[in-house]
């Protein structure tokens, strides 16, 4: 099948990007998106052209390395599939892709399709764990899980952080990022501990990071490609309304954040 | 080169004990003046550092990827084993050791494999602590698999995503320390050399990807967590950025690099589907547990599978391994179905595929039990094939996706060069010739959590540190062939792309050094491999500059290192005129095709030293010693 890609160029954040369009003659509906401008980068070297910049791991979607936009949507038109298992056969012959970066003040574009999400990093580095150290714990029955808790952390817990849901969201919001780590944390006995100090922490940083305020518009789980559900925002404000009454004392200093407020 | 393996003498139900007692402690006031780098970010890098920031040692971590938590362990589907006996079915910490050498075609080391199966449970328990979401039972206790050849059920897992979740406790672990500031990560960065001073590993050369400066970073002791190096082949499961680079720097410092040719073939990946593919994707082998495998009886039946009647099917494994049936381990349901392929009963366009069929399983449990166990995976062969696999059966092929060889190390798990420590899937250990499923997880973060810890402080705690600075020789050294080295490769502009020599490396080794050898076609592979590696050194065109984001470059540098391992492993498996495990030689077979060991001749670890550019590598063997294990042939029928 031949189609057109219209990729966002941009060689680095302090120059301006435009788009570019390639023409593909060749393409199998077999190849996934990313082969697909593996071939294109193959053409753009031997052509003398620099190669489009993209990030991407293990290719079978559960990384969370890649991700862009594709005509308007994060990871694509596929319901649940990161854009390296979006095989071509979604599209129409002879369609025209327009390929963005991850739109978000908080992500810094690097390079072309490759944007920086540190931030989400420190959004978990803030409180988004279980305090435990090494040698510490009880034997693995010892503390007892009912099923269905443990299938509703599992839900939250397999985000795979790509960032899809801060792209789609209008405000920018990393509310169902920080929510599903919330959630998955929180509602087990073993994260019962911190569960409100977790909650102030995670969503303190959540803030510093310039990610924008949820108001509940629901794009974020529409694009996820784990289906993360939006109660996880839910339980992230349940969680932060308590502690903020609780703990309004101690509100917890956020790490220095990727991008400075202006 | 005399290796000493350390092996503490006596039983060894208390050889881990004892090592502990014997080692030397590291004062806890003095613990923060110990610089450690950690290269790598997967379970065993990641719970190290973790671990060690904890005791309070002044730890950097380093990682390719741009968060430590896109490491490739999180690729794993299936499960860890722990020899836990909660299903009350007979295991113990004796079996699983048993199995685990016994799978590894005896020519792994007893005193380690024993000890990463006496540490198994303290895993579990620590996992769960974290808050990893393991299956439960309605009771709220853990539950268990069977897994990929074993007859007791000692798998622990997190639907098909148990690595990501084990891999996102020990990411959080390592968050936590950041945060407490007793780790520094640095993302984004590749370690291009080991720095080695007065004969000790006393440091890295970096470069940053994203700006391609190149830093030095001095520290006590290194740890290398850097992972396998299937990705040699090309096509494998590994995820695109896996590599050896950080083994092979150290190799080519002095570390000896032990059993090459150990490389691991999964029985059942999503087979290629054309010349553009770029990774092979693994299908846990968990679906063996319910899945039948099976052939057309006739040759290049053209029928679709549904319209093949029972009778005209062949379960050969089940016809073949009767007690074992599709359990079978790895390399043995590799390869027959390879054989099944050579002997064109293969399905699919290409030939290279078998079926792997629920409708049996679906039938006795219905689609919705199948579906809670398989469902994430079987939605993912239908994304990538458009099939539906509830309906008809998946196509399956074997792919490589572990490597067991790696850097030799010691019960200590230090390399021949002192203070330079290596973990997980990047050494050689605990999996001999063929390491079992589930056992991936188990050992990386063994060795993460539990054992390096104790060692590194042996090490710390044995040995001064003199400064060093960045003016000193060995230092500038290092430094300034890493720079050569990056500046050749853009000089070159040749006319042929990273990715294309990269494609024709693979074939050549995937066909000569994969899943079956022969001394004549290791033979010529180790020719073609040598005369593809001075073309790519005339012709290669890597585009761009060295100062910023540029992933042809980084991918140059990673092939023209495996263009040297892919010539190690050939020379590695051409000197072992044996087979075992996965490493399958057609000139050694038993009459009904199973690998034939030698082991009068070949019970030992081939670790390979370097010598020198043009210089044929020399080797040392440490010899392996059962005791408690004794060496069968073994049999799964």
């Amino acid at each position: 099948m031949k189609l057109t890609l219209k990729v966002w160029r941009q060689k680095n954040n302090r120059e301006k990007g435009s788009f570019v369009s390639y023409a593909m003659d060749d393409v199998d509906p077999e190849m996934s998106m990313l082969e697909c401008l593996d071939v294109l980068n193959e053409t753009l070297i031997l052509r003398g052209e620099i190669p489009v910049a993209f990030e991407h791991d293990c290719r079978e979607g559960i990384c969370g390395s890649c991700g862009f936009v594709i005509n308007g949507v994060a990871h694509g038109p596929e319901r649940a599939t990161t854009v390296c298992q979006l095989t071509m056969r979604h599209f129409k012959d002879g369609a025209e892709l327009t390929l963005e970066p991850w739109r978000a003040k908080a992500f810094p574009l690097i390079k072309d399709l490759t944007v920086d999400r540190r931030a989400l990093d420190h959004i978990i580095e803030a409180g988004g764990y279980i305090s435990v150290s090494t040698g510490q714990a009880p034997d693995g029955n010892a503390i007892l899980v009912g099923k269905e808790i443990a299938d509703q952390s599992m839900d939250a817990a397999a985000c795979i952080g790509c960032g899809a849901c801060v792209a789609a969201c209008p405000n920018a919001s990393a509310a169902l990022f920080t929510g599903a780590k919330i959630t998955h944390l929180g509602i087990l006995p073993q994260g019962e501990p911190e569960r409100k100090r977790r909650a102030l922490s995670m969503v303190a940083q959540m803030n510093a990071e310039v990610f924008g305020n949820c108001t509940s518009i629901g794009e974020c789980t529409g694009v996820c490609p784990k289906e993360i559900p939006l109660e996880v925002i839910a339980t992230m404000n349940r969680d932060y309304l308590c502690a903020s009454f609780e703990r309004r004392d101690e509100l917890p200093t956020p790490v220095s954040p990727v991008v400075q407020r202006a | 080169m005399k290796l000493d393996a350390r092996i503490p003498s006596g039983p060894i139900e208390e050889a881990w004990v004892k090592a502990c007692f014997d080692m030397k402690l590291v004062n806890p006031a003095n613990k923060r003046k110990h610089s450690i780098i950690v290269v790598g970010s997967g379970l065993a890098g990641a719970a190290a550092s973790a671990s060690l920031g904890e005791l309070g040692y002044n730890v950097k971590c380093f990682c390719f990827q741009d968060s430590p938590r896109r490491a490739h362990s999180i690729a794993a589907q299936g499960g860890i084993n722990a020899a836990k006996n909660y299903p009350n079915d007979g295991e113990s910490v004796f079996r699983l050791f048993y199995d685990t050498v016994k799978g590894g075609d005896f020519r792994a080391r007893e005193a380690n494999v024993y000890r990463l199966a006496q540490i198994s449970g303290k895993i579990i328990d620590q996992c769960v602590a974290q808050g990893v979401p393991f299956a439960r039972e309605y009771g709220g206790a853990l539950t268990n698999r069977s897994f990929g050849g074993a007859q007791v059920s000692r798998t622990f897992y997190a639907r098909g995503q148990t690595g990501q979740q084990l891999l996102l406790g020990a990411y959080q672990a390592l968050e936590r320390q950041i945060h407490a500031g007793s780790v520094t990560m640095i993302p984004r960065t590749e370690m291009l050399d080991l720095i080695v001073v007065d004969g000790r590993a006393r440091g890295i050369v970096t470069r940053s990807l994203i700006t391609g400066e190149f830093n030095v970073h001095i520290a006590d002791a290194v740890i290398l967590a850097s992972g396998g190096y299937s990705n040699v082949y090309y096509l494998s499961t590994n995820a695109k950025g896996s590599n050896v680079t950080a083994s092979w720097r150290a190799y080519k410092r002095g570390a000896l690099f032990a059993n090459p040719c150990f490389t691991q073939i999964h029985p059942t990946c999503i087979p290629v589907s054309g010349d553009y593919q770029s990774k092979l994707t693994l299908m846990s082998e968990s679906l063996r547990n319910d899945g039948r495998i099976w052939v057309p009886k006739k040759k290049g039946d053209p029928r679709p599978p549904n319209e093949i009647p029972q009778d005209e099917r062949d379960y050969y494994l089940e016809r073949r391994y009767p007690s074992f049936g599709n359990l079978v381990p790895r390399d043995v349901a590799s390869r027959n179905a390879k054989a099944m392929c050579d002997e064109g009963y293969g399905v699919g366009k290409s030939g290279l595929g078998v079926y792997l069929d629920f409708s049996d399983a679906i039938a006795r449990l219905g689609e919705k039990t199948i579906r809670e166990r398989y469902g994430n995976l079987l939605d993912m062969y239908q994304r990538i094939t458009d099939e539906d696999p509830y309906k008809i059966p998946m196509r399956i092929y074997p792919a490589i996706h572990y490597t067991m060889g790696g850097l030799w190390v010691d019960y200590q798990l230090q390399s021949t060069i002192p203070g330079l420590f290596v973990l997980g899937e990047a050494n050689f250990s605990d999996h001999g010739a063929n390491r079992l499923g589930a056992s991936a997880l188990m050992q990386g973060l063994s060795d993460g959590y539990f054992i390096i810890p104790y060692t590194v402080g042996n090490y710390l705690a044995s040995n001064k540190f003199p400064k060093v600075d960045e003016s000193n020789p060995a230092v500038q050294e290092a430094f300034t062939s890493v720079k050569t080295k990056i500046d050749k490769l853009l000089s070159i502009k040749g006319h042929r792309t990273v990715d294309s020599f990269h494609r024709e490396l693979g074939k050549i080794t995937w066909d000569y050094c994969g899943m079956a050898r022969t001394a004549e076609g290791l033979e010529l592979a180790i020719g073609k491999i040598r005369a593809l590696r001075e073309e790519y050194w005339q012709n290669v065109n890597v585009p761009g500059s060295g100062d910023d984001l540029n992933a042809s470059l980084e991918k140059a540098g990673r092939v023209a290192d495996f263009f040297e391992l892919a010539e190690l492993m050939c020379i590695d498996a051409l000197n072992r005129n044996e087979s075992c495990g996965g490493h399958f030689r057609e000139e050694y077979q038993t009459p009904d095709g199973e690998a034939q060991r030698d082991d009068e001749h070949y019970s030992y670890v081939a670790a390979w030293e370097y010598a020198g550019p043009n210089a044929a590598p020399e080797l040392t063997k440490e010899p392996l010693e059962f005791h408690y294990v004794h060496p069968s042939q073994r049999s799964y029928k």
